[in-house]
């Protein structure tokens, strides 16, 4: 039986700001997890890819992270993802500043 | 110290207007992300995990209180009011846009401050020993052929494409404080018959597979330093490999070809190439040893010191641990420690420079120092002037006491901010700050050193630290292998694996348990960390790390 495939979602960073994006389904770029396109199938996941680096003039190093369904939309199943969605974890910079500022 | 002429200057203004280019280039789209990359960071720039990040280099760490505020001014108008010192005497800004790098570039250029060849295959920022040209036991300044080397070999073309990345460090006493065996060339100032020379070593390194420095030359007269180094970068070049970034180190070549064929072949090269000098290297050393000529010490009474020494103890307690011996006995080498328990160690606001600036203008000859444990130095400061100074620190939340203790942590940026990290290092070097303060222990601890890496490359220096942490990515979380014994001083070694690693949970309890051990069986409160674990090896600090095992052998 061949493995079963682990969700994902793409994401990069901004070319110019630098921070953490993801893919959406409207094929635009948002700044939150939980907004992003969780993918299921391994091939759909390939030509997401391909689409979203077309958009490779205005975003640095798009690949497929593990992801898995949550109540608001996906959620990173490895501490990594989970850091780059929220900032470093001994200042209150990065998403988690500008959260704070909502 | 070193002043750029006006060829200097003008070739910063240049290399900082390609790059804006560059950067115009890759946003207008006619630059891919693969073709703007190595421009990128040939100009210091990374992509972190939430941010760019700008590394400058700091040469062989030797700076000036204007270059000092330089940083502090990039660092309100362009990043978030700090900047991180590294392990390699560069700053590190975390948060610029690729908008602004150029502007940032041009601004440190203005003060003779750039990021050329902190990346790439070629020869790194050399780096020197922090205390250089103020320590009692120095031999010889070491910065002027610091100096000469980041001449000879900025842009040189026959080293710009080496197998692999090239760091060389320099000390120029026998006491290494520059790690020098963990380089790939290190250089130590030593005497013989009462000539000064350089002991050579070749292929330390830490990262994957950690080495310590052989002895390539064990001396080497000053004046043949770069015919000497062109002679083993050359060798470098014939023999390295560059089939397998791995096995491309130098460290690697040594090892395979053994030390004694390295040496060879370089004694060979180096008579050719020495006859292919005809003196420029030594008229220019000339030069650039007058830019770092020592100030007119100020001389007098050390009253002021010797009261406030005895009346005021917070003050002795910061005298004990964080001054060092200067050449001349009035005055001393002030260690500002920029790792406040519980702060990031190496991080420092733009405020606090501005305030060490002001202290090395006033008081200390416009001299400022970069160490790679991650601190500020004060070198030369005359003792009467140290109460003022302390008050100033204090005033600023620079005067904690705590240089080479526990606390005194040197910890790599790990999966906080680096995108190569398998696993986080400053929460660690956090807690374990403020694990110690809290149980008031670190002064009885005494003399030691943890350092911690995010990953195997190891820019924390985890391998000669007396306790080594190592941040490892175990099927999807975070795991903490320690080792012990490593040293860094010119007795290196590389430290030894207790066992199995630990989670983020565990790890601060089990440096507590490795430190209670310690406690126990030290033979005096005199004997450190690392002669104990000398004397005694690795059982008694295995019992207590992993009591479980212990029961089941018994
Ligand atoms: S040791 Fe690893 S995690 Fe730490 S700064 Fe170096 S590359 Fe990044």
């Amino acid at each position: 039986m061949p493995r079963p495939f682990t969700p994902k979602v793409i994401t990069a960073n901004d070319l110019l700001e630098g921070d953490v994006i993801y893919f959406t389904t409207a094929n635009t770029w948002t700044r939150h997890l939980s907004e992003a396109e969780l993918i299921t199938d391994e091939a759909e996941s390939q030509l997401r890819l391909l689409e979203a680096e077309k958009q490779n003039l205005t975003i640095v190093g798009a690949y497929l992270a593990d992801a898995k369904a949550g109540e608001n939309g996906p959620e990173p199943t490895h501490f990594r993802e989970d850091f780059r969605r929220k900032g470093p974890s001994n200042y209150r910079h990065g998403k988690q500043e500008a959260a704070a500022h909502v | 110290m070193y002043k750029y002429n006006d060829f200097d200057a003008a070739f910063l203004a240049e290399r900082n207007a390609q790059f804006r280019a560059q950067v115009e280039r890759r946003i207008d789209g006619s630059l891919t992300e693969d073709e703007f990359k190595p421009l990128r960071l040939m100009n210091g720039l990374y992509l972190q995990l939430h941010a760019y990040m700008l590394r400058v280099a700091v040469p062989y760490g030797t700076m000036n209180p204007t270059q000092m505020r330089q940083f502090a001014h990039v660092a309100d108008k362009w990043d978030k009011g700090y900047g991180h010192l590294t392990t390699r005497q560069n700053i590190q800004f975390n948060w610029p846009k690729l908008r602004d790098v150029p502007d940032m570039l041009d601004s440190l250029g203005e003060v003779g401050i750039h990021a050329i060849q902190t990346s790439g295959n070629t020869i790194r920022n050399t780096t020197a020993d922090h205390f250089a040209g103020a320590a009692a036991d120095e031999i010889e300044d070491p910065r002027p052929y610091a100096e000469l080397i980041r001449q000879w070999s900025t842009d040189h073309p026959e080293f710009q494409f080496l197998g692999r990345k090239f760091k060389i460090a320099i000390t120029g006493s026998e006491t290494d404080r520059a790690v020098t065996k963990a380089h790939d060339v290190g250089l130590r100032m030593v005497r013989r018959d009462g000539e000064a020379g350089f002991e050579v070593m070749v292929g330390g390194g830490l990262g994957r597979t950690p080495m310590i420095g052989k002895v390539l030359r064990d001396f080497l007269p000053r004046e043949d330093l770069l015919p000497y180094l062109e002679a083993v970068l050359s060798v470098y070049n014939v023999l390295g490999r560059r089939d397998n970034k791995y096995k491309a180190r130098i460290k690697i070549t040594v090892h395979e070809n053994g030390i004694d064929t390295y040496r060879e072949m370089t004694e060979k090269a180096f008579a050719l190439r020495k006859a292919e000098f005809d003196g420029t290297d030594q008229k220019l050393l000339a030069e650039i040893k007058e830019h770092f000529a020592a100030p007119t010490f100020r001389h007098g009474a050390t009253d002021r010191f010797d009261s406030t020494y005895g009346s005021d103890p917070v003050f002795r307690a910061w005298v004990d641990t964080n001054l060092s011996a200067h050449h001349q006995d009035d005055h001393a080498v002030v260690t500002i420690s920029v790792k406040n328990h519980g702060q990031t160690p190496g991080d420092i606001t733009s405020e606090q420079m501005r305030v060490v600036a002001d202290l090395a203008e006033e008081f200390g000859y416009n001299e400022l120092r970069l160490s790679h444990e991650q601190n500020v130095i004060l070198p030369h400061i005359h003792k009467n002037d140290l109460p003022a100074i302390h008050a100033r620190l204090r005033a600023a939340d620079l005067a904690t006491a705590n240089v080479g203790l526990i606390s005194d942590i040197i910890a790599c940026p790990g999966m906080d901010y680096c995108a190569l990290a398998t696993a986080r290092s400053i929460p660690v070097a956090q807690e374990i700050a403020t694990r110690f303060d809290d149980l008031k222990l670190e002064h009885e601890v005494g003399d030691l050193k943890i350092k911690i890496s995010g990953c195997i490359n190891a820019c924390g220096h985890h391998h000669v630290g007396h306790i080594g942490i190592l941040g490892l990515d175990r099927a999807g979380v975070e795991n903490y292998q320690i080792t012990l014994g490593g040293d860094g001083s010119e007795n290196a070694a590389i430290g030894t694996r207790t066992g199995p690693g630990f989670s983020y949970d565990e790890i601060v309890p089990a440096v507590e348990r490795i430190i209670k051990a310690y406690l126990e069986v030290r033979d005096s409160a005199e004997e450190r960390f690392i002669d104990t674990y000398g004397r005694v090896g690795m059982e008694p600090f295995k019992a207590a790390l992993y009591p479980d095992a212990a029961k089941k052998v018994a």
